[in-house]
């Protein structure tokens, strides 16, 4: 994975608007990095209520092995979903909360 | 938590015909109800349309007793059982094996041994040395291990004999390649205190050793993941001389019991001896056959031309093909049936499994002018797709995060289900069969995978604009051909008519030439050739050749299909691009945003401006949809005179630019060039295209997987749904065009 050095908030503020369509090449290449991660562990998304909620879940990485479920996050829209996998990662990389003031 | 699970031996069935259903209560459940319904729309993501079905009253209705029935995988080959296999004198054990996973585990590479620790068999053991195991059946069970470990892909002589008089032992390990600096080669030379004694009842096994019987099943255990080629049984323990003599000119030693040839019958599950005692034994759960054998020198890339190369059978210890379930109800399907897409459900509380089937209309009858064509060809090359699960690129080449289901959750949990063509086996090859014996999660209502769920977006307009239109298959097209179609003045696609066998390919082009008409509604259609065996569709060959945008390529010398002899991979490399057929071919892919058309002057000829009536000349078609939000997305197609797009065939409209995870198809670039991804790259776009064919036919093609996404918007009063209508009123309308 690439650290972002210094974090630019601009990328951030511009997933957040549209985190589906035409990106910004910095931006895309920030999220190419992000998803080029560990298999082990990767943040995916459960349908817990179809048309109505999804869960967020941790695949395992290994063939036969169940996935991690955390129920208590939860998300209406895939939109919601990746915003907060964006942050959850964000910090991973850069060691800091995103904060967009 | 997934509680019942099921499926039909039938998917494509006219009234008067039976469908058996096989059950499985997962979770044990004493009792489930069943019935029929007629599935209109069967994607739940949505509140509309929403998942819309209607119960029809059949004599399968009400409770039915549950049981567990679990699935056996593994491939393996078996001989019957018989007195031969414990000769006297001793025996001896031969075969050369190209093993993929040692050190994955125990696994048995070929012998007549039992549970019970009865018999003999060579087996890998678990820390990926060639061993003997011994079994007396009486406690006494011996193993004798090379102790060096096997490399993995490549090919070894192995031999193991027993001398009953002496209880002397001989193993061999000898690697057939040679590295400067090898540890792989390994002979052992002991006197055994156990004295093997197979049971009477015990099959001889290649692949895997007997674990009894599950009803009619043999139940596979140790399964070897591999090539095996020339395995052989002698009836005595032959000396070194003997046994390099027993791999080419196996007749030529005394003794001889068996002497399996992989290489006959390939497109079949016999196994051939070639020993006078014809000891034939069969495959079970499809390993893969036309497999290059030790011997493959490179020359021959057609097994046909030198089957003698092609001696090898690749065996996977998550091979299926049938699941080989009992008998829960049969349905027959009532006289009078409308034709259309239909589920048995069988539902526990807290969870329902909906299989579909498909109804045409009574054989020889037709109930309306135009047929949806159902993609069950394609249905089947992605039946249980694990890769949301296994592919560590997914994500990222999706652009999205990867979205999962109950039935998804089962299926990496259950890898006994099998797998589906866009797999790898657990030991990295590619997997090349697929197969509808056994339940099939993701060709399911209420699934996000691809791409049963999708097409019922098709059904769910047709029955919304009160659109006539019968249901008939690719399974029906492939056995028919071309009188399938002949009855009818316009057939329409699914979304994704992504495989298609030879023959089917043939019925369509001669359907088109004699004055048919066909909607295509989808993109990535018409790429892959796909193989059956005979009219057996329970059963579906891929070969992922050198080029196409691909989930694994075949190996070297493997491109071809065991089932027919064909060449297999896009149909773009056997002569036949998309664009020659229905005047588009696959061009790029991406999944996280779709967008509109935008007309062009083919949409404004007065050949075709009619599919454009009620729609505005500066209209955005379809910026809107349930697939990513658009009708230009997901897989997309372009028109191209160069590969054979008819020259006077109408652009009528085009997408773009599209969004960054979408990149030319690997098929359509010869070089590595920066800058050849959307949005840069206008080449990327869905075109839509129309042109006429003799007789009075024609074609109308969307390019685009996303379209049918678009039909329901707003209530289905929207410029992709009224396109649509109006193509499909005017190419039923037998007025010449």
């Amino acid at each position: 994975m690439t650290a972002i050095d210094p974090p630019d908030l601009a990328l951030a503020r511009e997933f957040k608007e549209r985190p589906y369509g035409i990106h910004s090449p910095a931006l895309q290449t920030l999220l190419n990095a992000m998803r080029r991660g560990p298999h082990r562990g990767r943040w995916a998304l459960y349908c817990s209520k179809p048309a109505e909620e999804w869960t967020l879940v941790q695949l395992s990485g290994e063939r036969g092995k169940p996935v991690t479920f955390h129920p208590e996050t939860t998300f209406r829209t895939f939109e919601e979903a990746e915003w907060h996998v964006f942050k959850l990662r964000w910090k991973a990389m850069t060691g800091r909360n995103l904060e967009l003031g | 938590m997934k509680r019942i699970v099921g499926y039909g031996d039938r998917l494509a069935v006219a009234p008067g015909d039976r469908i058996d259903f096989r059950i499985n209560c997962e979770a044990g459940d004493r009792t489930y109800c069943a019935g029929i319904v007629r599935l209109i729309c069967g994607d739940d993501h949505t509140k509309h349309p929403g998942f819309r079905a209607e119960p029809v009253a059949t004599a399968i209705d009400g409770d039915h007793p549950g049981r567990r029935q679990a699935i056996h995988a593994g491939s393996f080959v078996e001989a019957p059982p018989s007195p031969a296999f414990a000769p006297p004198a001793g025996w001896s054990l031969q075969a050369i094996i190209w093993p993929t996973l040692p050190g994955g585990g125990a696994q048995t590479v070929m012998g007549c041994w039992s549970e019970a620790g009865a018999g003999y068999a060579l087996v890998i053991d678990a820390a990926g040395c060639l061993a003997l195991r011994l079994g007396d059946g009486a406690g006494g069970v011996e193993e004798i291990a090379t102790a060096a470990p096997l490399l993995a892909r490549e090919w070894y002589r192995v031999f193991a004999s027993w001398d009953a008089a002496t209880g002397a032992v001989r193993l061999v390990q000898q690697p057939l390649r040679r590295y400067a600096r090898g540890e792989d080669a390994a002979r052992r030379g002991v006197v055994a205190s156990v004295r093997p004694r197979p049971a009477a009842t015990t099959p001889f096994m290649l692949a895997a050793h007997d674990g009894g019987l599950d009803g009619a099943r043999r139940i596979p255990r140790s399964a070897y993941n591999g090539k095996i080629d020339r395995p052989r049984l002698v009836g005595r323990a032959i000396d070194e001389a003997e046994a390099e003599r027993l791999v080419e000119a196996p007749l030529a030693v005394d003794g001889l019991l068996a002497a399996w040839d992989f290489s006959r019958e390939i497109p079949s599950e016999r196994i051939v001896d070639l020993s006078p005692h014809r000891r034939d034994g069969r495959t079970v759960n499809l390993p893969a056959r036309a497999m290059t054998g030790y011997n493959w020198t490179g020359e021959v890339h057609d097994w046909k031309s030198a089957p003698d190369q092609y001696g090898a059978i690749h065996f996977h210890e998550d091979d299926l093909y049938d699941a080989g379930w009992d008998v829960d109800f049969s349905l027959t399907v009532p006289d009078g049936l409308r034709s259309g897409v239909y589920c048995a459900r069988v539902a526990v509380p807290g969870d329902e499994d909906l299989i579909p089937f498909f109804v045409r209309p009574k054989r020889g009858t037709t109930t309306a002018s135009l047929a949806f064509l159902a993609s069950t060809a394609t249905y089947m090359a992605y039946a249980n797709n694990h890769t949301a699960f296994d592919s560590a690129l997914r994500e990222m080449g999706r652009g999205e995060l990867i979205k999962l289901h109950k039935d998804d959750l089962f299926l990496n949990e259950h890898r006994e289900y099998g797998l589906a063509t866009y797999d790898t086996h657990r030991d990295g090859s590619g997997v090349c069969y697929g197969s509808r014996l056994r339940p099939v999660l993701n060709m399911r209502p209420r699934t996000y995978q691809w791409s049963f769920n999708a097409d019922t977006h098709i059904t769910d307009w047709l029955e919304a604009t009160g659109t006539a239109c019968d249901v008939i298959t690719d399974d029906d097209l492939h056995r028919e051909g071309l009188a399938l179609l002949a009855p009818y003045r316009a057939i329409m696609t699914g979304a994704h008519p992504e495989y298609l066998s030879t023959l089917m390919w043939d019925a369509i082009a001669a359907y088109l030439q004699q004055g048919g008409r066909l909607m295509y509604m989808g993109g990535n259609g018409f790429y892959w050739r796909a193989a059956f065996r005979g009219d057996d569709t329970t059963a579906i060959e891929v070969r992922r050749g050198e080029t196409g945008t691909r989930a694994w390529t075949a190996e070297p010398g493997e491109h071809y299909h065991s089932f027919t002899g064909e060449r297999g991979g896009l149909w773009l490399c056997l002569g036949r691009a998309p664009q020659r057929l229905v005047g588009v071919g696959f061009v790029s892919q991406g999944f996280d945003a779709a967008t509109f058309y935008r007309r062009q002057p083919g949409s404004f000829d007065p050949r075709a401006a009619w599919i454009f009536d009620g729609v505005g000349a500066d209209e955005q078609i379809g910026d809107f949809g349930l697939v990513y939000g658009g009708a230009a997305g997901s897989e997309i197609d372009r028109h191209s005179r160069r590969l054979g797009s008819p020259p006077h065939s109408l652009v009528l409209a085009t997408s773009g630019p599209h969004s960054n995870t979408f990149f030319p198809a690997i098929e359509t670039e010869t070089d590595l060039i920066p800058g050849q991804g959307a949005p840069e790259n206008l080449a990327i776009r869905a075109d839509m295209v129309f042109f006429e064919t003799p007789n009075g036919g024609a074609v109308w093609s969307t390019g685009s997987i996303a379209w049918s996404g678009s039909l329901s918007h707003a209530s289905y009063a929207n410029n992709v749904s009224r396109i649509t209508g109006n193509v499909a009123r005017r190419f039923v309308d037998p007025t010449p065009l």
